[in-house]
């Protein structure tokens, strides 16, 4: 059950393109779609992973967030220099919350900023000198790095800066792999062409460093692939895993190595959470070492059994009993929480605009307390990805791609929805309407969110943000009753 | 001409092009026997490529050159 018919949500989408011009009503009307369950493929009803429209406000980032915030970034032992104009790193510094254990400065490089701090002299003359040096610098004040990974920023790529040939001779001189990484911003439509770029340099630079040298496998190997440990994530994956009698040789990238990741041709099977950002890598493992790779969802109760049970199918009895095993150990802390929660939260409407991977895994999560998601959409999914998410959503839902601030907040108006997930750029819009929102990108400064463990928090985080009194303080004075009481009241 | 990459799921063959991230089901391959193998493909979505006939190819997944004939980019 939807909180719209199909032909009211059509409607809708109708009323909110009204206003556009033409061309481009033309254009944003290919990217909202109602859901129908029944559709094998996005292809005919969506169109996505395209260059937003001139003239609306999209909530995208760019390549070179989507490299060094999301793939790189959370490598704790591998310095990532933001190569450029020092704006780019600094904004995006630490505000992901990958969490690693580790000693900042010392061991674990995630949140700090190297960055080549460009000046007009550089964009004259070039900067690959200075790239050099500042390489050597870095290794002179934190020599317990295991790598260096240059992050070059839009205007390395319009000067022509050669920084591959810096990072082959600092490579050799440090005998450490240097990566170079071309995800300058102006590549590609969002930060989606960045997560491949970066993942097209771990092919290159990294993943067959270690190839041919000794390891000692397991039959029960297995490596986290596309989690980020936000507030804490991978850490509440990684345990439901070992309980069940695998061995974790890897984190990508969240509380990740270096090490960990030349190791990860050695393992038996990929687990795959965000398949957005790490398909790529995905992929090219399976082509040239032939390990599989299967996705997996840690949000909420029913989509940790299923992920349980489909991941233990690829292993023997052990692991499969291991598997059931920690379903029962789990299922009564998780029913306590669904208990507690559910009858606060039942029958409550979410609207959701995230990444690439949110919008349709968490749906799992909200039903499972008893809520119902009422729209959903990415910022930079390909079609692929909206395939996924129509068996995930209900029938007639909402289904919007790269919407725009106008039509997102159009939507919201229309829907009433009890809550929003999405991210800090939209956040304090909804704020100031009143609407219940949490941030669903760095799980607003909450977290874990994923596994057993993760689910309570969410659980408490949902009912926290929902059933928080202040929302009912926040009529608008010329609303009030009495009307200028407050006005006066300042005066 | 591209690069595509072809693996096998539960469901069949699976198209995929890197370079744009198109991934999509193979709904039909001209030849698919181990010593004749490709030819023409049909996708899911309606797109049509061409893939020059050759044995079949010992593992999957398999990157090989293809040739778009028809429809979706
Ligand atoms: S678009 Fe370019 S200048 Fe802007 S943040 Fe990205 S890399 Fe930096």
């Amino acid at each position: 059950m939807s909180a719209l018919t199909r032909e009211e949500t059509e409607a809708l989408i109708q009323e909110v393109l009204e206003v556009y011009p033409e061309k481009a009503k033309k254009d944003r009307a290919k990217h909202l779609m109602i859901n129908d369950k029944e559709l094998e493929s996005s292809k005919k009803c969506i169109t996505s992973n395209r260059k937003s429209l001139p003239g609306v406000m999209t909530m995208r980032g760019c390549a070179y967030a989507g490299s060094k915030g999301v793939v790189w970034g959370p490598i704790k032992d591998v310095i990532s220099i933001s190569h450029g104009p020092i704006g780019c790193g600094q904004y995006s510094r630490a505000g992901r919350r990958n969490y690693y254990s580790g000693t900042s400065g010392v061991d674990s490089f995630c949140e700090m900023n190297f960055t080549s701090d460009f000046q007009e002299k550089d964009i004259v003359f070039g900067g690959d000198k200075k790239l050099a040096k500042l390489i050597n610098e870095i290794e002179l004040l934190f020599p317990l790095n295991k790598g260096i990974s240059i992050q070059s920023e839009c205007p390395v790529g319009l000067i022509g800066d050669d920084i591959e040939a810096v990072a082959k001779k600092a490579a050799k001189e440090l005998n450490k792999p240097v990566v170079p990484v071309r995800c300058e911003g102006f590549r590609g439509v969002s930060q989606s062409l960045g997560h491949h770029i970066a993942n097209d340099s771990v092919r290159d630079w990294i993943i067959s460093n270690r190839d041919g040298q000794a390891f000692e496998k397991t039959p029960y190997d297995v490596a986290i692939l596309g989690d980020y440990n936000v507030g804490g994530d991978a850490w509440a994956s990684r345990i439901l895993l070992e309980e069940m009698g695998l061995r974790v040789v890897a984190q990508w990238s969240g509380d990740g190595t270096l090490a960990e990741m030349e190791n990860t041709p050695n393992v038996k099977l990929n687990l795959l959470h965000c398949y957005r950002s790490m398909n790529y890598i995905s992929r090219h493992m399976e082509e040239k070492y032939g390990i599989p790779w299967v996705e997996y969802n840690f949000f909420g109760p029913t989509k940790i059994k299923e992920s349980l049970r489909k991941i233990a199918g690829f292993f023997d009895d052990k692991i499969k009993e291991g598997a059931e095993r920690v379903i029962e150990k789990y299922t009564p802390m998780m029913d306590a929480v669904i208990a507690k929660f559910k009858p606060r939260l039942q029958g409550k409407k979410v609207m959701l605009y995230v990444g690439g991977l949110r919008p349709r895994h968490v749906v799992g999560a909200y039903e499972d307390l008893g809520m119902e998601v009422v729209g959903a959409g990415y910022e930079f999914a390909h079609n692929d990805d909206y395939d996924r998410t129509i068996k995930e959503m209900g029938d007639a839902t909402l289904i919007y791609d790269d919407v725009t601030g106008y039509e997102f907040e159009e939507f919201v108006k229309a829907l009433k929805p009890d809550l929003i997930g999405s991210g800090i750029k939209e956040k304090y819009v909804f704020h100031k309407m009143g609407v219940p929102f949490r941030q669903l990108h760095s799980w607003d400064y909450s977290g874990p969110y994923h596994g057993c463990d993760g689910f309570a928090v969410f659980a408490r985080d949902m009912d926290m943000t929902i059933n928080n009194p202040c929302w009912n303080m926040m009529q608008t004075p010329w609303q009030q009753k009495a009307p200028g009481s407050l006005l006066k009241a300042a005066a | 001409m591209a690069n595509i990459m072809i693996r096998k799921n539960d469901k069949g063959y699976v198209f995929y092009m890197p370079k744009r991230d198109i991934e999509d089901s193979i709904v039909s391959m001209e030849f698919d026997t181990p010593e004749k193998w490709g030819g023409e493909i049909k996708l899911g979505n309606g797109g049509a490529y061409y893939i020059e006939p050759q044995s079949a190819p010992a593992r999957l997944p398999y990157s090989v050159r293809a040739r778009r004939i028809d429809g979706v980019e």
